[in-house]
C-alpha cells in the first residue's frame, strides 16, 4: 500500500498574526513559518501505518514557492519515503490543490491520501472534501483514530456532537485531526538522512491546472479590538460587576 | 437568483443551527429555499416550512439519508441545484464535511465560514484564527457558502406555510458505510447557542475537578466548554472543546478557567459579550480578552463563586 500525505507551508501557529497596514494581507516577511500543525499528524499516521507492515511507501507533497519545500523535507525527516514539490507562486485556491492533487493520484496510484482537516492560515477546511469529490473516493474527514483493514479504513470521526465511526473502503481520502496521534520530532540523523531521499519538482503549469484565483480578496483587516477590561480583586467583586454592572447573570 | 440550504437534522427536529442559517441565507437573497435530505424525516420537512423566511421546501426521502453521509447528500443536492445562485449550509462539522464534496464537483471555489454577507457575490469571513478578516467575492457562476452560526441570530420558527415539494435521491454511494455515533447526551443547553459558557483548561488537572465547574453551570443554566489542552489530557470529551480547530462560541457570558488563552483557544470564544477569566498567572494571555479578569486559585475562587451566587436572590437563566 501507496500513501500520500499533502502537507502546507503555513505561518508558525505560535505567532501573533498581524495585518498589513494596506490591507492587502497579512505581515509574512521574516515570520516563522511550520508545517500546518494536522499536517504533521497525517505525515506521522502515514509513517506509523508504514511501520506496522501495513504500508510499503510514505510519499509527501507539498504545493507552494521554493520555500514550501521545507515541510517536505521535514516529512522525510520522520520517515517519508520520498518528496514531491508542484511548484506555484501566490495563493492557490483549494478547489486548484485538489486539481493538482488529483493529478499526482493520478500519476503516483496512492491507495490513501492523508491531509490535516484545516490549514490554519486561509481556515478553508476544503481540500480533503474536493479531492475525494473530484476522484469519487470516499471522504473520512476530522480523523481522530485509524484502523487499517485488509480493503478498508475504519475511522473514528469528530463530530459537534461527539464521535463517529464509519467504514471506508480502500483508495479514500483521510483529513486528520490533531488528536490523531503524536507527531514525533525529527532527529537531527534523520534530518541528515532526509537530505539524500528523493524531492521531486514539479511545475504546477505543467501539469495543466489552472490555479488562478476564483475568489477576489478585496481586503484584510485587523479584527475589532475589544475594550480594555479590568481586574477585580475578590470573587464577591466579580460577581457584583457580573450581576449590576454587566448585568449578565 | 434563488438560495438553496441544506438543512441539518436528526430525521425528527432540525437542528438548532439551521435557523441562524436561513437567517444568514435570507441576507443572500430571499427567495430561500430548503433542502431536507433524510429518513422517515417528515417532521423535519414540516418544520423548515413553517420558517416564515422559507419559500419553499424540497423534501426527498430515504434510507441512504439515514446517517447524513456526504457522498449520499452530494450526489442528491447536484440533481437539485441547477436553478440556484447559492447552496449553503452552516460552517459546523456537518456543513464543512459536505459543501467542499458539492463544491468540487461544481467547480466552485467555496467560501467557507462567513459571518457577514456584505452582498449577493461578496462575504466577511475570519482567516488566521480569527487574528484577521478577509472581505472576498466569489466570481463563481454558482456560490457555495458555508456560515459560521454563532455570527447570524436564528431565524423565528413559526408563521411559516411554504409549500412542501417530493423529489428524487441521486445515487447511493457504496465505498462508505456508517458503523456507528456516540453522542453525549446532556441535558445543558447546547454548546454553541448557550447563553452561559463556563470553560475548563489545562489548570483543572483532572477530569474529576471540571464537578467545580459543573456546579456552577448548573446555578447559571450554562454549558461547558474545554480548552483543547483540557480535551487532550482525557479531563473532558471533544465535544466540548472551544477554539479553531473546535466549536465557535459567542455566548452572553464566557467564563474561562484555568486557561491560559492560547491564539487557537481565543479564536473559539473571544466574540462573548462578556468575558470573565479566573487564572492564578496573572501574564496569561486570556486577561487581554477578558473585561472582568481575577487573578486567584481556581480551587478557591471556584467554590467561592458558587457560594456568592448562591447569595444572589436571583438568576437570569
Amino acid at each position: 500500500m501507496k500513501i500520500l500525505v499533502a502537507v502546507k507551508r503555513v505561518i508558525d501557529y505560535n505567532v501573533q498574526v498581524r495585518v498589513k497596514d494596506d490591507g492587502t494581507g497579512v505581515v509574512t516577511d521574516n515570520v516563522k513559518m511550520s508545517t500546518n500543525p494536522p499536517d504533521d499528524n497525517a505525515i506521522e499516521e502515514a509513517v506509523k501505518i508504514k511501520e506496522a507492515g501495513k504500508a510499503k511507501e510514505v510519499i509527501a507533497i507539498t504545493i507552494g514557492d521554493d520555500k514550501a519545500q521545507e515541510t517536505v523535507r521535514k516529512a522525510l525527516a520522520v520517515g517519508a519515503d520520498k518528496g514531491i514539490h508542484v511548484k506555484v507562486d501566490g495563493i492557490v485556491e483549494p478547489l486548484a490543490v485538489s486539481k493538482i492533487l488529483k493529478k499526482i493520484v493520478e500519476k503516483e496510484n496512492p491507495d490513501l491520501v492523508f491531509m490535516g482537516k484545516q490549514a490554519i492560515d486561509d481556515d478553508c477546511n476544503q481540500t480533503g472534501q474536493m479531492l475525494a469529490a473530484i476522484l469519487n473516493w470516499p471522504q473520512a474527514t476530522f480523523a481522530s483514530k485509524i484502523e487499517v483493514k485488509e480493503k478498508s479504513l475504519e475511522v473514528t470521526r469528530e463530530i459537534d456532537e461527539g464521535l463517529e465511526t464509519i467504514e471506508v473502503n480502500i483508495p479514500a481520502i483521510v483529513t486528520c485531526d490533531l488528536r490523531l496521534n503524536e507527531p514525533r520530532y525529527a532527529s537531527l540523523p534523520n534530518i541528515m538522512k532526509a537530505k539524500k531521499k528523493p524531492l521531486e519538482q514539479i511545475n504546477a503549469s505543467d501539469l495543466g491546472v489552472d490555479t488562478k484565483a476564483r475568489i477576489e480578496q478585496i481586503k484584510v483587516e485587523e479584527p475589532p479590538k475589544r475594550k480594555a477590561g479590568i481586574k477585580v480583586a475578590s470573587v464577591s467583586e466579580l460577581v457584583q460587576k457580573l450581576k449590576n454592572e454587566a448585568k449578565v447573570i | 437568483m434563488s438560495v438553496l440550504l441544506i438543512a441539518e437534522h436528526n430525521n425528527k427536529d432540525l437542528r438548532p443551527f439551521t435557523f441562524n442559517a436561513v437567517t444568514a441565507a435570507s441576507k443572500i437573497n430571499e427567495d430561500l429555499h430548503v433542502l431536507v435530505l433524510g429518513n422517515k424525516s417528515d417532521s423535519v420537512a414540516k418544520a423548515a416550512s413553517e420558517i416564515p423566511l422559507v419559500k419553499k421546501v424540497i423534501h426527498v426521502d430515504n434510507e441512504i439519508f439515514d446517517n447524513f453521509t456526504a457522498e449520499n447528500y452530494t450526489s442528491t443536492i447536484l440533481k437539485h441545484v441547477d436553478n440556484y445562485s447559492h447552496i449553503v449550509c452552516s460552517a459546523n462539522t456537518f456543513g464543512k464535511n459536505l459543501m467542499p464534496r458539492v463544491a468540487a464537483l461544481l467547480d466552485t471555489s467555496q467560501v467557507s465560514d462567513i459571518v457577514n454577507v456584505i452582498s449577493e457575490d461578496t462575504f466577511l469571513r475570519p482567516i488566521y484564527a480569527g487574528n484577521a478578516f478577509a472581505t472576498v467575492k466569489s466570481t463563481d457562476k454558482k456560490k457555495c457558502v458555508t456560515i459560521r452560526p454563532t455570527s447570524f441570530d436564528p431565524a423565528p420558527s413559526t408563521g411559516g406555510s411554504a409549500e412542501i415539494t417530493k423529489s428524487e435521491p441521486g445515487d447511493k454511494f457504496e465505498s462508505s458505510k456508517f458503523v456507528k455515533r456516540e453522542e453525549i447526551k446532556s441535558d445543558r443547553p447546547e454548546l454553541g447557542t448557550a447563553r452561559v459558557v463556563i470553560s475548563g483548561g489545562r489548570g483543572m488537572q483532572n477530569s474529576d475537578n471540571f464537578k467545580l465547574i459543573t456546579a456552577i453551570a448548573d446555578k447559571l443554566n450554562a454549558a461547558i466548554g474545554a480548552s483543547r489542552a483540557a480535551v487532550d489530557a482525557g479531563y473532558i470529551t471533544n465535544d466540548h472543546q472551544v477554539g479553531q480547530t473546535g466549536k465557535v462560541v459567542v455566548p452572553d457570558l464566557y467564563i474561562a478557567v484555568g486557561i491560559s488563552g492560547a491564539i487557537q483557544h481565543l479564536a473559539g470564544m473571544k466574540e462573548s459579550k462578556v468575558i470573565v477569566a479566573i487564572n492564578k498567572d496573572g501574564e496569561a494571555p486570556i486577561f487581554s480578552v477578558a473585561d472582568y479578569g481575577l487573578e486567584a486559585d481556581l480551587f478557591e475562587a471556584l467554590p467561592q463563586f458558587l457560594e456568592e451566587l448562591n447569595k444572589l436572590n436571583s438568576i437570569q437563566k
